[in-house]
């Protein structure tokens, strides 16, 4: 019985858990983004309440209305390059300045703004 | 339309970063002018020598402010002093330049053909004291950027002549130093020309990113980030740091042609250095 109750709980508890891990996720994706040593997307992008931001990409605002795929956002942070040869955004996962969860939780961040 | 918007960039940058197989300086320089003179077109040639102030009324106006006293009029003074100071030997400085050192920073970089090198003014200072039985003294900043900012202060106004001679050596050190100009480097993947003629006059951060056009006008310049005044190589090596490259040695053959390259394509324009920057 007492097993049974604990059981129920944890079933209880498990979406709760999944949002507050969701919640840290969201909030260290923002730190990534915002540490000059890490993302430093403020560098470029003007963006949520980031201070000093640059304008050299655009806003990065309403992603998940422009962004539907999240593959597509992860490939724009992982490698910018593959869709304009050309661009100044530096390749966040080619060239290893974030890890790949790293870079998880600066898409779970984005797609909050 | 965006889209457009974003096709033309695409081609743009496509077009300046991948660098022709033929050596023609003059078409380079052509070329990035024309992209300049597109991209503002309510700025003359002339107005690139004040950098990133040339294209913001605002930072524009706080920098006037600042060269009404110019932080780097003591480095000026004490260049002067240095410059006239003989060596053990007896002999100075003049002895090692055209003009006696004065008025000649137009000149520089140049190619000496017999050594095959590119020589930039602070090389040829260091030349003149090896020469002469003298110590070489550190290339980014203190005495030798005293001397090279006196210099150039001699030289004001004068209009940049660089000359590439009809020398295989000559054009291969201009190659050199324009594909070090074009080529992505660092952990950021970003090469000169992407901060310094793709997004130039953009805003990263709080920073306009000056046309790489009027770069080598006003060196060696004051910057408060230096607290002194410093070279445009030792501007080189910062710009190398801040995207995670290992800078070259200064006045290093790849830095001096760089410095070739760079200058070359400010032929025309009014020297002022030495100037200050934020
Ligand atoms: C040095 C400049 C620079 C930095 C730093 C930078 N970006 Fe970008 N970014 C751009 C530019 C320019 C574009 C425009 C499209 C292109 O060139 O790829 C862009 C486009 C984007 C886009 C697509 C937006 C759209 O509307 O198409 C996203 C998403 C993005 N960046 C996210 C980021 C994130 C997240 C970071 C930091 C981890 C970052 N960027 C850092 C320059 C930068
Ligand atoms: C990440 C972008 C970036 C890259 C890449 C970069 N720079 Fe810079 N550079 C800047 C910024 C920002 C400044 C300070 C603002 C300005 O442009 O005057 C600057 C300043 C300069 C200045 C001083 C301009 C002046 O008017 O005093 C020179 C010269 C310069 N850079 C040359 C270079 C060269 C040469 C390279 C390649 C080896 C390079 N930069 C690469 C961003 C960059």
């Amino acid at each position: 019985m007492k097993k049974l109750t604990q059981l129920i709980t944890a079933i209880l508890l498990l979406p709760l858990l999944l949002s507050t891990a969701h919640a840290d996720s969201v909030s260290e994706g923002k730190e990534i983004s915002f540490d000059r040593k890490k993302g430093n997307c403020l560098a470029c992008h003007v963006m949520d309440d980031g201070e000093l931001a640059g304008l050299i990409g655009p806003p990065l605002i309403m992603m998940k209305v422009r962004f539907p795929e999240r593959a597509v956002l992860r490939a724009q942070i992982w490698d910018a390059t593959v869709r304009n040869p050309a661009t100044s955004m530096p390749p966040y996962g080619k060239h290893r300045m974030l890890t790949e969860e790293e870079i998880d939780k600066v898409v779970d961040y984005l797609y909050t703004l | 339309m965006k889209g457009l918007t974003c096709l033309s960039a695409m081609l743009v940058g496509s077009l300046l970063i991948s660098a022709p197989a033929i050596a023609d300086p003059q078409s380079d320089s052509d070329d990035v002018r024309a992209f300049f003179q597109k991209r503002f077109s309510n700025i003359t040639l002339e107005d690139y020598a004040d950098g990133a102030y040339a294209l913001n009324e605002n930072a524009r106006m706080q920098w006037e402010e600042i060269e009404e006293f110019p932080p780097y009029e003591d480095a000026v003074d004490e260049g002067m002093v240095l410059f006239e100071t003989p060596f053990a030997n007896g002999k100075s400085y003049a002895s090692c330049f055209p003009n006696g050192g004065i008025g000649i920073k137009q000149d520089y970089p140049k190619y000496d053909i017999e050594t095959q090198q590119v020589i930039t003014v602070e090389f040829a200072i260091n030349q003149c004291r090896t020469s002469n039985g003298e110590t070489a003294l550190p290339y980014g900043q203190g005495e030798l950027a005293y001397v090279s900012a006196y210099m150039a202060s001699t030289s004001r106004e004068n209009l940049i002549n660089v000359v590439i001679p009809d020398d295989d050596g000559a054009l291969a050190a201009y190659e050199a130093g324009k594909k070090m100009f074009y080529e992505r480097k660092g952990q950021l993947n970003l090469a000169c020309a992407t901060c310094h003629i793709s997004i130039a006059g953009g805003q990263l951060r709080a920073e306009i990113t000056s046309p790489a056009l009027g770069h080598t006008t006003h060196f060696p310049a004051f910057r408060f980030g230096w607290d002194d005044i410093g070279t445009l190589q030792k501007r080189y090596a910062g710009c190398n740091k801040q995207v995670r490259a290992k800078p070259f040695a200064l006045q290093s053959e790849e830095y001096r042609n760089l410095e070739y390259f760079h200058t070359f394509m400010a032929n025309g324009l009014p020297l002022n250095g030495p100037g200050s920057r934020k």
